[in-house]
């Protein structure tokens, strides 16, 4: 990267500065950073607006100079806790690059059985295996600057915040649901083709993508602004989906996981 | 000179995971090579139980960024042998082209991003940008039609949306097919460029006698179920695959490993070939051939020959497959799903060998147990017997430190490992 300095870029006739960037993974798929390399007909333009100095998925050179930070992943183990809190040292700002590092993502269903050792002889059975009981947002570790939400991260969605991380532009992650950009999409609502769907309580962002695909939402993002839980469980009981169904999409992530604990017991106390 | 070294590299980089590879020679004895694998351990197979069984390609596709089709067509093959839903012809193709797209252009990911910059001493892809702007233009060309094709077919590249237990959600247009079979036509020449871009690549001489596992053609080049086989000449049925895979836990590593006839065995673009070379389209075998890759090969380096070797068969075969599509009516895209009590076990040939989920269900379709075999888990114990073979044979040549080291990590990446999915 360092031997190609790539031609200084300018908005508005003002030179921008390349910002030094590094890509990090804790628990995960690395699928969110693979979606950067994945949508080939803007990387090369992205590329040339930062300086990755690390990025060990996609290169062998690593720089510890970087100022902005994407971590990848929940945390599962006490190794990572130390790493994260490196990065943090280093890096002005850190991201909490898609729903893994955001909420725990899928990692955290582990997280909702009573017995860790049960779960660890599940996979491994008397095998010694090192992890920590819950897996766990980066948040609970350290201070994070800014979220990036979904499974996966949605390229476009990743672009503009990253644009705007060097433009000194605002970031503001949408407020409304998915069902918003789901009606302004046009597509027939999945609980008339008798789907179960999180879209009316999901924070919106991804110009909803899974329903495009009359496929219901399952709440990868979080909750919306002001996401009325109680009003969703209403709707999923009138269209005929058990409290399983719904608890099923609100734990799946981890986004929902108070609500999702709360249902949980309720379900159990019956 | 006796060579004396120690190589000790911490998180190889280039590869999907964490892995560590330490070596020691003094006065030409190899103390040790060790492929280590640290990547943290997610818990998959537990987080399931008690899911109800439309979760379960849902959450399991997300074991893999990569692979993520392939483990969601996996865990939906697993969950329908288990009820005894027979796909429709139709929706069998769909899943195949949409199969064929993944494969590729994590293929294509391999071959140009994380393999060639060793060959060119680079140690990434980024300075090449640069240096050799039309190749990269070729690889990210290539990459981008079979991402499009997994959205148009999958919903989307990465942990797809439409692909369900029955079939899927939603259909492809037919106008859109059309489309995607003329950008097929067109990469059949870049694959060629591609080709000619390899054959300037020295292939690193180095061989060890391996068994090899994959799905067993009949009549094709397989992908999706079928018979179990080895070059050994074991044969298994699909349900039978823990006979295949024999897990073991080890101390080096998080991921588990496995064995067959011998002490280790590899998956893979390699393996896949070895087993069923007859069943590859002309143009690929003939591609095969003019690199002197036939069956049975046991260069481990050749695993990327291979994957080039495949990226024309699934190419080839891809064209053919929307040609049928285009002849034909859509016919309903989805059978109801009703659950049952029962064991299911769904093989496919993923990109980096060959993948198993195994459920079992309740009498509601809640999962009982679940089991998952990635094909990187089966290949560890036979990366670390390549590493010890190859630290002997080159310490014993006499290479100088930096050739080791290269070599090492150019081993472990031609088998494309995917670590965190093999410790999932």
């Amino acid at each position: 990267m360092n031997k190609h300095e790539p031609t200084q870029r300018t908005y508005l006739g003002i030179p921008v500065p390349r910002p030094k960037v590094a890509f990090f993974e804790l628990s995960s798929c690395e699928g969110c950073q693979l979606q950067l390399v994945n949508n080939e007909t803007t990387l090369l333009n992205f590329l040339s607006l930062v300086d990755i100095r690390a990025f060990r998925e996609a290169m062998t050179e690593k720089y510890d100079d970087y100022t902005i930070a994407f971590v990848e992943g929940s945390v599962t183990r006490s190794d990572e806790i130390e790493r994260l809190k490196k990065i943090r040292a280093t890096a002005a700002v850190l991201v909490a690059f898609g729903s893994c590092a955001c909420f725990g993502g899928v990692n955290q269903l582990k997280n909702r059985f009573q017995d860790p050792a049960w779960v660890k002889k599940e996979v491994y059975g008397s095998h010694p295996i090192e992890t920590n009981d819950t897996a766990r947002p980066l948040e609970d570790f350290v201070k994070v600057d800014l979220k990036i939400f979904g499974c996966p991260v949605k390229k476009e969605e990743v672009e503009k915040i990253v644009t705007n991380v060097v433009l000194g532009k605002t970031i503001v992650a949408p407020k409304y649901p998915v069902c918003m950009e789901c009606k302004a999409n046009e597509n027939t609502c999945l609980f008339d083709l008798g789907e179960p769907c999180l879209g009316p309580i999901t924070r919106g962002g991804c110009d909803s993508w899974c329903p495009n695909s009359r496929f219901g939402c399952w709440g990868c993002r979080g909750p919306a602004v002001d996401a009325n839980v109680e009003q969703m469980q209403e709707v999923m009981k009138k269209h005929g989906f058990s409290e399983e169904t719904m608890l099923d999409r609100l734990e799946c992530f981890g986004g929902f996981a108070g609500h999702a604990a709360e249902m949980r017991n309720n379900i159990k106390a019956k | 000179m006796k060579v004396t070294q120690t190589i000790d590299i911490k998180h190889i980089t280039r590869v999907e995971g964490h892995g560590n590879i330490k070596i020691s020679i003094r006065d030409g004895k190899v103390e040790e090579a060790t492929w280590e694998v640290v990547e943290t351990p997610r818990f998959f197979e537990a987080m399931l139980v008690g899911k109800k069984w439309e979760n379960a390609p849902w959450i399991c596709g997300r074991i893999c960024g990569i692979c993520s089709i392939g483990h969601t067509l996996a865990s939906i093959r697993a969950v329908e042998n288990a009820f005894g839903i027979v796909p429709t012809g139709q929706t069998g193709k769909l899943r195949l082209l949409l199969k064929h797209m993944e494969t590729l252009q994590s293929h294509v990911l391999h071959l140009y991003f994380l393999a060639a910059p060793d060959f060119v001493n680079a140690g990434s892809v980024f300075p090449l940008i640069e240096s050799h702007p039309d190749v990269i233009k070729r690889a990210a060309k290539i990459k981008l039609l079979a991402n499009d094709l997994c959205d148009c077919v999958g919903g989307r590249r990465m942990h797809p949306t439409r692909t369900v237990v029955g079939g899927f959600t939603m259909l492809p247009a037919k106008g859109e097919l059309l489309k995607f079979k003329y950008r097929l036509q067109d990469v059949v020449d870049d694959l060629t460029r591609t080709a000619e871009l390899f054959r300037q690549f020295s292939v690193p001489d180095f061989s060890r006698e391996t068994e090899f596992v994959s799905l067993k053609g009949s009549g094709e080049y397989p992908f999706i179920g079928g018979e179990l086989v080895s070059t050994d000449g074991v044969v298994r049925r699909e349900h039978e695959y823990r006979l295949m895979t024999n897990e073991y836990m080890v101390g080096q590593s998080t991921s588990k490993w496995s064995k067959l006839s011998r002490q280790s065995f590899a998956v893979g673009a390699l393996a896949r070939l070895n087993n069923n070379f007859s069943f590859l389209h002309p143009a690929a075998k003939e591609l095969s051939l003019s690199f002197g890759l036939k069956p049975v090969n046991h260069n481990p380096y050749m695993n990327n020959i291979a994957q080039l070797v495949e990226c024309v068969h699934i190419v080839m075969e891809s064209i053919d497959l929307i040609n049928g599509m285009l002849d034909r009516e859509w016919q309903e895209s989805r059978q109801r799903v009703v659950p049952k009590e029962g064991i299911g076990v769904g093989a496919v040939e993923v990109p980096r060998g060959i993948l198993y989920h195994c459920y079992e269900f309740d009498k509601e379709g809640r999962i009982v147990r679940s089991d998952c075999v990635i094909p990187t888990s089966q290949n560890h114990a036979n990366i670390q017997h390549d590493l010890t073979a190859l630290a002997e044979q080159y310490a014993r040549e006499g290479k100088k430190d930096r050739d080791i080291e290269l070599l090492a990590q150019m081993l472990v990446r031609s088998y494309d490992p995917c670590i965190s999915c093999s410790v999932h």
